[in-house]
């Protein structure tokens, strides 16, 4: 449960003369769901594009599984995102691609499976996320949190070490935001190590065990779940909460 | 004699010569498409690519195609390739002048094919572990073919009208065949009437097809619809993962 498994250390990024993220230092261990949060604009998507190499980093340092993968050459680069799982706010499955194909595109081309037995997998894992009838809708025929769902489904499909989940539920009627979130609960709880941008602080109460707080490309405060909450937090912390809660 | 001959116009449109001649305009204009076409994908794809040599070349490819008029292009290819001994009969000669034509204006519509499908799709299947060629093939070309549909059958339709420009270098095409007979005999009435219908018949049936593939691609549920022409269309896509 200890050993971590993705580190940032002193992680810079900037786009010209915007400094979006200024020195952030974070680490999630095996097994951990570690909830993000923050106010717009506070460099909290930038972070996670970063950590799977989807932006290159200005300075800093990045470790998964102990290694250095910040400046990897491109194909190495691809390697890691292979086991690193990425949910985002607007799902982005494949239009033109039944959910189940969605799921199954990357084993089959990727990893070169058979595609009877990629197949296979995609079913199983759209059971896994209550979708189980699914398998040949497509995308536009599905509600948004069903879409959400095959996109967790799509990402689990590379059995990766670690999701990283991008407001995922920020696009979705509030009556669907439950049942995404209640399938991303029961993977944390099955030991998937989650890295999870959200303003759902109820998620955050339940499922994660720690969350930090960013504002402004610094990490303004962290804690284990509980203390975070407590009342303890800084004014600028508590205005925040105040403000989503609202 | 009248001005206008039923008759007559009856004998040219159901004559070997006219018949031929549309099959010929039919095949010049479907070969210099497809040529086009396979032009417009490739070098679309090439404009993603990073290095700036090749981005160049292609955009010098499109401005010398799109700047200057066709009927320069093919008269060039005709008369200007056998001084550095290419000599190509003049349908190839068709061909390669309108297919290279063609391909400047397919670049353009397969790019905002390509451009039309949100970079939100890229990133996510960069994130799946794509590679840049793979994200091509599978995501994104599969959604740009689908967009370009449309305007893909414009130009067909355009292009069976423009492959009249190549009876200027002798191709025996409809236009070629309907003034040499009425040369014979000054039956200019007649003859390009039924080169005029034929032209319509052939743009007809072509509007037909693409409103019915463009239909199939809207509603993938309909199930015999999808089977057939969008599964055709799209071979690329679903003969991938299935």
């Amino acid at each position: 449960m200890t050993r971590p498994l993705l580190e940032g250390i002193a992680l810079r990024k900037s786009y010209g003369d915007d400094d979006v993220l200024k020195g952030v230092d974070l680490k999630v261990c095996e097994g951990e769901c570690l909830v993000m949060i923050g106010p717009s604009g506070s460099g909290k998507s930038t972070l996670l594009k970063c950590l799977n190499l989807l932006e290159p980093i200005s300075a800093g340092r990045i470790l998964f599984q102990g290694r250095e993968i910040a400046h990897l050459r491109r194909h190495e680069a691809v390697a890691v995102r292979r086991r690193i799982g990425m949910v985002f706010q607007s799902f982005e499955l494949f239009q033109h691609l039944s959910a189940e194909d969605n799921i199954a595109l990357a084993r089959i081309k990727v990893l070169k499976e058979e595609s009877g037995r990629a197949r296979e997998l995609a079913r199983h894992l759209l059971r896994k996320v209550h979708l189980p009838d699914k398998a040949e809708m497509y995308p536009d025929e599905l509600s948004g949190g069903q879409q959400q769902r095959v996109a967790i489904a799509r990402a689990l499909a590379m059995q990766p070490a670690l999701m990283l989940y991008d407001e995922p539920t920020s696009a979705l009627d509030p009556e669907t935001v439950g049942e995404v979130l209640d399938v991303m609960q029961e993977l944390a709880e099955e030991g998937m190590t989650s890295i999870v941008v959200t303003h759902e602080m109820s998620f955050a109460r339940r499922a994660a065990d720690r969350v930090i707080f960013l504002d402004g490309g610094r990490i303004a405060h962290s804690g284990a779940t509980d203390e975070f909450f407590s009342e303890a937090a800084p004014a600028r912390v508590a205005r925040f909460l105040g403000r989503i809660r609202a | 004699m009248s001005i206008f001959s039923p008759h007559l116009m009856l004998d040219y449109l159901f004559s070997f010569s006219f018949a031929h001649a549309a099959l010929v305009t039919l095949w010049i204009s479907l070969a210099s498409l497809l040529v086009g076409m396979l032009i417009g994908l490739l070098l679309a794809a090439g404009q993603e690519v990073p290095w700036r040599i090749v981005r160049g070349a292609i955009m010098g490819y499109l401005w010398l195609f799109r700047g200057t008029p066709v009927l320069l292009q093919l008269v060039f290819a005709f008369n200007v390739l056998p001084l550095f001994h290419i000599v190509l009969p003049a349908e190839a000669c068709a061909v390669l002048a309108l297919g290279l034509n063609e391909g400047a204006y397919m670049t353009e519509i397969m790019r905002s094919g390509i451009r039309a499908v949100g970079s939100g799709q890229r990133t996510a299947a960069r994130a799946l572990g794509l590679e840049e060629r793979q994200i091509m093939m599978w995501v994104v070309l599969p959604q740009a073919l689908r967009i370009v549909i449309p305007p893909i059958g414009n130009q067909f339709n355009g292009m069976l009208k423009l492959s009249a420009l190549v009876s200027v270098i002798g191709v025996q095409e409809l236009l070629l065949t309907a003034d040499q007979t009425a040369s014979m005999n000054f039956r200019f009435l007649e003859t390009l009437t039924v080169a005029g219908i034929y032209y319509l018949g052939m743009t007809t049936v072509l509007m037909v097809i693409q409103g019915l593939i463009e239909r199939a691609c809207q509603k993938r549920r309909g199930a015999t619809l999808k089977a057939s022409a969008f599964r055709l269309l799209s071979a690329a896509n679903f003969g991938a993962v299935r």
